[in-house]
């Protein structure tokens, strides 16, 4: 569905990814794990289109996508929830959803997946006319994944769903991650907690220093000893 | 059925008003000075009206509007007083031409963020203001000859039309589309909004209006200077913004109001009046910070009274 190869991307003259190549398939949830600053959130943003790799090419649905602008890869069916929630705070948690689905027109089908959200967090539902600055943390990352589910996704992003919440909403947003993977959307999910991402993935991929350094099943790496020394903490 | 009730509500205010205070100048009952005061009202609306699309709803802070004022300002006098044309598309001239130099200067410049576009935005405004002062065309440092043809009708007009469209605009899907990118522009960015472009039409829009009040401005004063248009009365334009509430329409519309009358009324008392003005201003941001009505919106608050709910 997904296919990475061989990109770099720069920061000004800081290189952040350094010829990385990677795949996704269809139905896969897919887990990419790396300490701070390895370059995971850099992956993400160019691939939606935030940034622009120098070298290398994105291949997503049999077409490239990579230097296209992000609108357009919204509109091919991949959203992103981004690094630290980033709701819209002055904006009602209805008025963010409907923002998820700014590009769509089909307006029967927002409202039924409009719905589906509110079915998949109830808590959302609850507080549907309050400010979302005012929402707690964990409610916040629920509404910025229902956020990216109203655009109707084929392939959805997560940047750390799981960053500053206590472990049983972790648990809960692990849930919906398997949950809203089962109704057929595949999820590139960016992961610090090793250990839970690892549980639910299909497939993983170890990032250090803008390279990947390790690849396999979610099984296989959970059981090798590199990571386990570096990212489950522990031997 | 009930938007095109409230439209038609504001609409029937908005004609009783003009209506009476017109009835109220026919029969000489307000004589120049109110007439001037009222006239320099509706100018202070639609500059505070124009600015608060860029500050208040797309949050791109830009402080030279009064650059695009004395765009407006200049191509519409040129317009009646070298090129002999009638005041009505002078006015639609001088707006345009504020929307051009509002797009020359917004799509290299609304690249940076906070203060640097502060920065460069206040930049452009005196470019803007040096250009004209060294023209010999348009009378350089010693300004323009206007003859008065701004009425109480050409100044309500413009202010209602400038209201129409922005408060329109921001409750349209491109309104949602500025508000996301004021609130988070990364975000906005990964929902697949075109920040660029809403920035630069924010922008130009403002620009537009700020044109419009420009040309009224310059047909009231039977004289413009480049010195008017420097970076105090950009300034000014932007306190408007900020004591009605960044992000609330009637707030900038009220602040603009209530700031005219203040500064009429001081008139009076030049040694003191910029002390007062600094005091009023002082005092409304010790007591209430976020403006006059914060983000909300002046029917927001009926809304709150009769339902009881929160922001709807
Ligand atoms: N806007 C930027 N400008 C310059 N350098 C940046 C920028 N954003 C990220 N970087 C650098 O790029 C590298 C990769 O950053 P990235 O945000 O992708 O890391 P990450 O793997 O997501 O880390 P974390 O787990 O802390 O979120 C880091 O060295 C970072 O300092
Ligand atoms: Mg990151």
């Amino acid at each position: 569905m997904l296919k990475v190869n061989d990109i770099d991307v720069y920061y000004g003259n800081i290189q952040a990814l350094k010829g990385l190549s990677l795949e996704v398939n269809e139905g896969e949830i897919v887990t990419l794990i790396g300490a701070n600053g390895a370059g995971k959130s850099t992956l993400l943003k160019t691939l939606s289109g935030l940034l622009k790799p120098k070298r290398g090419s994105i291949e997503y649905l049999g077409s490239a996508i990579d230097g296209k602008a992000a609108q357009s890869i919204v509109k091919a069916g991949i959203s992103h929830v981004p690094e630290g929630r980033r709701v819209f705070a002055n904006m009602t948690v209805e008025e963010n959803l409907e923002l998820g689905a700014y590009l769509r027109k089909d307006r029967e089908g927002i409202k039924k997946d409009m719905e589906h959200v509110y079915e998949l967090f109830p808590r959302l539902f609850e507080r549907h006319k309050q400010l979302s600055g005012t929402l707690s943390g964990g409610e916040q990352q629920m509404l910025a994944m229902g956020r990216a589910l109203m655009a109707k996704p084929k392939l959805i992003l997560m940047d750390e769903p799981s960053m500053g919440l206590a472990p049983l909403m972790v648990k809960n947003i692990f849930n919906i991650i398997e949950m809203v993977n089962k109704e057929g959307v595949t999820v590139l999910l960016v992961e610090q907690n090793a250990n839970m991402a690892l549980s639910v993935a299909h497939r993983a991929y170890v990032l250090e220093t803008g390279k990947i350094v390790l690849s396999g099943s979610a099984k296989e790496l959970q059981e090798s000893d590199e990571v386990k020394a570096a990212y489950l903490g522990g031997l | 059925m009930k938007k095109s009730k409230v439209f038609w509500g504001y609409a029937i205010i908005a004609l009783v008003l003009y209506a009476v205070v017109q009835t109220l100048i026919s029969f000489g009952m307000v004589n120049t000075h109110y007439q001037n005061m009222l006239i320099t009202m509706c100018i202070n609306v639609m500059l505070a009206v124009s600015l608060h699309l860029v500050i208040g709803v797309t949050g791109q802070f830009s402080i030279g509007h009064a650059g695009f004022l004395a765009v407006g300002a200049y191509i519409s006098a040129i317009c009646t007083m070298k090129l002999g044309m009638p005041f009505s598309m002078a006015i639609l001239a001088g707006a345009v031409v504020a929307m051009l130099a509002g797009l020359l200067v917004g799509i290299p410049s609304l690249r940076l963020r906070g203060d640097y576009l502060a920065i460069a935005t206040l930049g452009f405004a005196e470019i803007i203001r040096i250009v004209f002062l060294n023209i010999d065309y348009v009378g350089g440092a010693a300004g323009m000859q206007v003859t008065h043809q701004s009425t109480w009708t050409y100044a309500f007009v413009g202010t209602a039309i400038t209201i129409l469209i922005i408060s329109n605009f921001t409750n349209s899907r491109h309104g949602r589309a500025c508000i996301a990118i004021r609130e988070d522009e990364i975000a906005a960015d990964a929902m697949g909004i075109n920040t660029t472009y809403y920035k630069v039409a924010a922008f130009a829009v403002g620009s537009f209006f700020a044109g419009v009040a420009g040309a009224i401005y310059a047909h009231n004063f039977y004289i413009i200077q480049p010195t008017a248009f420097g970076f105090l009365k950009s300034f000014d334009i932007l306190i408007l913004v900020v004591l009605g509430g960044l992000g609330s329409l009637s707030g900038a519309v009220l602040a603009a109001i209530f700031l005219t009358f203040v500064s009429t009324y001081l008139q009076a008392f030049p040694e003191t009046r910029m002390i007062i003005y600094s005091l009023v201003l002082i005092l409304v941001m010790l007591y209430r910070p976020t403006g006059l009505l914060g983000t909300k919106e002046i029917t927001d608050l009926f809304k709150f009274r009769k339902k009881g709910g929160t922001k709807v």
